[in-house]
């Protein structure tokens, strides 16, 4: 009877004792697609939410008061690092008085370290539109960008983590394998529309045109973040017939109506094109949506050729 | 032949969008190259180039970097200036009776009642900084200046909670701590002028913030400040005799009681995924100058609940219900009158209480839709005090913001202050901003 009061003791601190050590890390990521690569990197030591929606404009999310909560509760923040969030994150940080994800801590995870940002301003001029101080932030479609963010959660979470850290470098290993397969079949699948003429809404696929060789002709917004005007878009109309651009790429929380107006007058073809994972059914991973987003956009090219 | 003509005509046309299609940079950034700033900056990148290899540095990633870190930076502040302007025409014809805050149109015709500088950035590792210096022109043409806020917030203390300190707006209810740029109307409430005077509750104090471990957010505040000066206009402001009438009892601080305490709870659901809700209750205790131990409560209670589509484009379309409602215990004091030092003002208690509720529709991108209601009113006193007279108002507005740092507005207020009538008036307002533009709260 004691022997089994003291096994079933034993048995009882033991489960405990599993329990602290499979607790799980919570990580916040400010984006669906840096959350699905901290899912692949982080595996079941992690528990990644996101912040912004799938579907919602990254420019502007809310500054929910449940996201302070959170934030204060997190061991590890991944926010891209190129201002994307500016709009919504500052005041989010001020209020999670949380030590382990502050600015320089190792809890706080800038993607876009190592990154080579296009598009850096050389003066600030908000004449130009809204453009962000650090570089186009749209950086996460570009496989070899995500390449080196994938590293940089590693790293961090093995810091946080050192005594998972080798689960997080397999996983690791495992990500830049199939990444590297992945980006091989994409630009397979790009190749026969290299050079191809496209328009985008807003400037947010200037990555994946330069990684795949499609050559962006205009976008719908005038200047980054100002809304189409009927000038502009007549120029960009135009454009795009004297350049024979016959897709247009539009993600969810974009005017879809405007691109399709554009596109019944050139006779092009308006491609839903999401960037973030879980936008479009069965994209929950990054290379979930990568695929999709290749696909879509081949297919498209494909149908016009 | 005919085709021909029309291709050669469409290749010409083509040939500024080939060009930038096929260089890559912005055009911005063509336009900017020849820039002097541009020059320096290379010149200091060829530099940190040049160090590198002396150094045996690779340059390959680290030049880039290089170049990012003093864009990045920014300098050690951000610095933002912002600019109402407002404009219109009032059947009142002493608009201030009307629109007592300081941040309202004034007069018909046209008023600058808010140009800001804000100033914030990180101090050290411990401690955030914030500053916003105001300027304003009254009615009468003369330029106003005042430090509207000045205070530092801890950034790293344990057990969830966080100190303010210095110059700050009392957090009250929700729009008492909001500054005019991000104010959905022309105006300040009638109910938050009445308690908190034309300026709003501010003063200087302590602030001491709580994050509460609960699984919604739910945060306990308690403010300490000096209840004396100008914009602690229900406590021992020298403007208090436009509330009691009588001879300010001025008098030193001798103990806890003679200072302003404010709690505050205030909560957050997400009701669904595009919908959320926070509620408030606020106080304030202190003392009043129209004895030596008169005394001012204020209670308020404040909800807003917004919902926003899950694909919502550049934050529209939304829907947004903001409300407040308040009550003034004021406690006056028997007080020789300041109009007529031979009579004697009755001891006698002062109730107030009021409350607005503003609906907002986001109906496209940029263009939002408002409707406000308000009312103000209070008990009798022996004072017939001009900021007590009850007073009802309906605002219907349109705002277009043509992007984030600019914005148009134009209001209808139809005013019914009883006895004396009723007035409309109609305001356009403008604002700009340039700068830093500090990212909004929820």
């Amino acid at each position: 009877m004691n022997l089994l009061k003291t096994v079933a003791l034993a048995g009882g601190a033991f489960a405990t004792f599993t329990s602290v050590a499979s607790a799980q890390m919570r990580v916040v990521a400010t984006t669906p697609d840096l959350a699905a690569v901290a899912r692949d990197i982080g595996g079941d030591r992690v528990n990644v939410v996101a912040l912004a929606k799938p579907t919602e404009d990254p420019h502007f999310v809310d500054a929910k008061p449940s996201f302070i909560v959170t934030l204060n509760r997190a061991d590890a923040l991944i926010e891209g690092g190129a201002e994307l969030e500016l709009g919504w994150l500052p005041p989010l940080m001020e209020n999670a008085r949380n030590g382990k994800i502050a600015a320089g801590a190792p809890g706080h995870v800038v993607a876009s370290e190592g990154i080579k940002l296009l598009e850096i301003p050389t003066s600030f001029d908000r004449s130009k539109g809204d453009i962000h101080s650090l570089g186009n932030p749209h950086f996460m479609i570009d496989p070899v960008n995500v390449k080196i963010v994938a590293r940089n959660i590693a790293s961090h979470f093995a810091e946080i983590d050192p005594k998972s850290a080798s689960v997080y470098n397999a996983n690791l290993a495992k990500f830049d394998s199939k990444l590297d397969a992945k980006q091989a079949q994409w630009q397979q699948e790009l190749a026969p529309y290299r050079g191809a003429k496209i328009v985008s809404y807003h400037r947010d696929f200037v990555y994946l045109a330069q990684r795949f060789g499609l050559n962006i002709v205009d976008e719908l917004e005038p200047k980054p973040g100002i809304a189409p005007s009927p000038a502009h878009l007549a120029e960009v109309i135009g454009k795009m017939k004297a350049n024979n651009a016959k897709v247009i790429l539009v993600q969810p929380f974009q005017n879809r109506k405007t691109a399709e107006t554009v596109a019944r007058q050139t006779g092009a073809t308006v491609i839903d094109a999401p960037q973030q994972p879980g936008a479009a059914s069965n994209t929950n991973s990054w290379f979930d949506n990568m695929d999709n987003l290749v696909g879509s956009i081949a297919k498209g090219l494909g149908a016009q050729k | 032949m005919h085709i021909t003509r029309v291709s050669i005509a469409l290749a010409l046309f083509a040939i500024p969008g080939l060009a930038r299609a096929q260089v890559g940079p912005p055009k911005s950034k063509q336009d900017s190259i020849a820039r002097a700033d541009s020059i320096a900056r290379a010149d200091s990148i060829a530099l940190v180039k040049q160090l590198e290899k002396e150094l045996g540095a690779s340059s390959a990633d680290t030049g880039s970097s290089a170049a990012q870190t003093p864009r990045a930076s920014g300098g050690y502040m951000n610095i933002g200036f912002v600019a109402l302007t407002d404009a219109g025409w009032s059947s009142a014809s002493d608009v201030g009776a009307i629109e007592r805050g300081d941040h309202d149109p004034k007069v018909r015709g046209f008023t600058i009642p808010n140009a800001e500088i804000s100033l914030d950035g990180a101090v050290d590792p411990y401690f955030k900084g914030f500053s916003n210096i105001v300027l304003k022109i009254d009615s009468a043409g003369n330029t106003g200046i005042e430090l509207e806020e000045a205070y530092a917030l801890t950034t790293s203390l344990p057990a969830n909670l966080q100190l303010k300190f210095g110059q700050f707006f009392t957090e009250f209810g929700r729009q008492n701590a909001q500054h005019p740029h991000s104010w959905s109307f022309v105006d300040a409430p009638l109910v938050l002028v009445r308690m908190f005077g034309p300026d709003g509750l501010r003063s200087q104090g302590l602030r001491v913030s709580w994050l509460l471990p609960t699984p919604f957010y739910t945060e306990a505040l308690i403010t300490v400040a000096n209840a004396t000066g100008e914009t602690t206009s229900s406590f021992r402001s020298p403007d208090s005799p436009e509330i009691h009438g009588g001879v300010v009892d001025d008098k030193a601080v001798s103990g806890a009681s003679d200072l302003l305490i404010a709690p505050r709870i205030n909560t957050s659901f997400d009701l669904t995924e595009t919908q959320t809700v926070v509620l408030g209750a606020s106080a304030a205790f202190g003392p009043n100058n129209s004895g030596p131990s008169a005394k001012t409560q204020i209670y308020g209670v404040d909800g807003y609940w917004k919902w926003k589509p899950a694909a919502a484009q550049a934050g529209f379309p939304f829907l947004s219900l903001q409300a407040e409602g308040l009550w003034r215990h004021y406690d006056a004091a028997q007080r020789l009158s300041e109009a007529n030092p031979l009579v004697t003002l009755p001891s006698e208690t002062l109730t107030d209480n009021g409350w607005y509720a503003q609906l907002l529709w986001g109906i496209k991108p940029r263009i939002v839709a408002g409707l406000r209601g308000e009312v103000a009113s209070g008990n009798t006193g022996a004072f017939a005090s001009e900021l007590r007279r009850d007073q009802s108002r309906i605002s219907p507005n349109l705002t277009w913001y043509p992007t984030e740092f600019s914005k148009f507005r134009v209001q209808y207020n139809y005013d019914n202050r009883h006895e004396l009538g009723n007035d409309s008036s109609l305001w356009f307002q403008f604002e700009f901003l340039i700068g830093a533009h500090a990212a909004h709260k929820f």
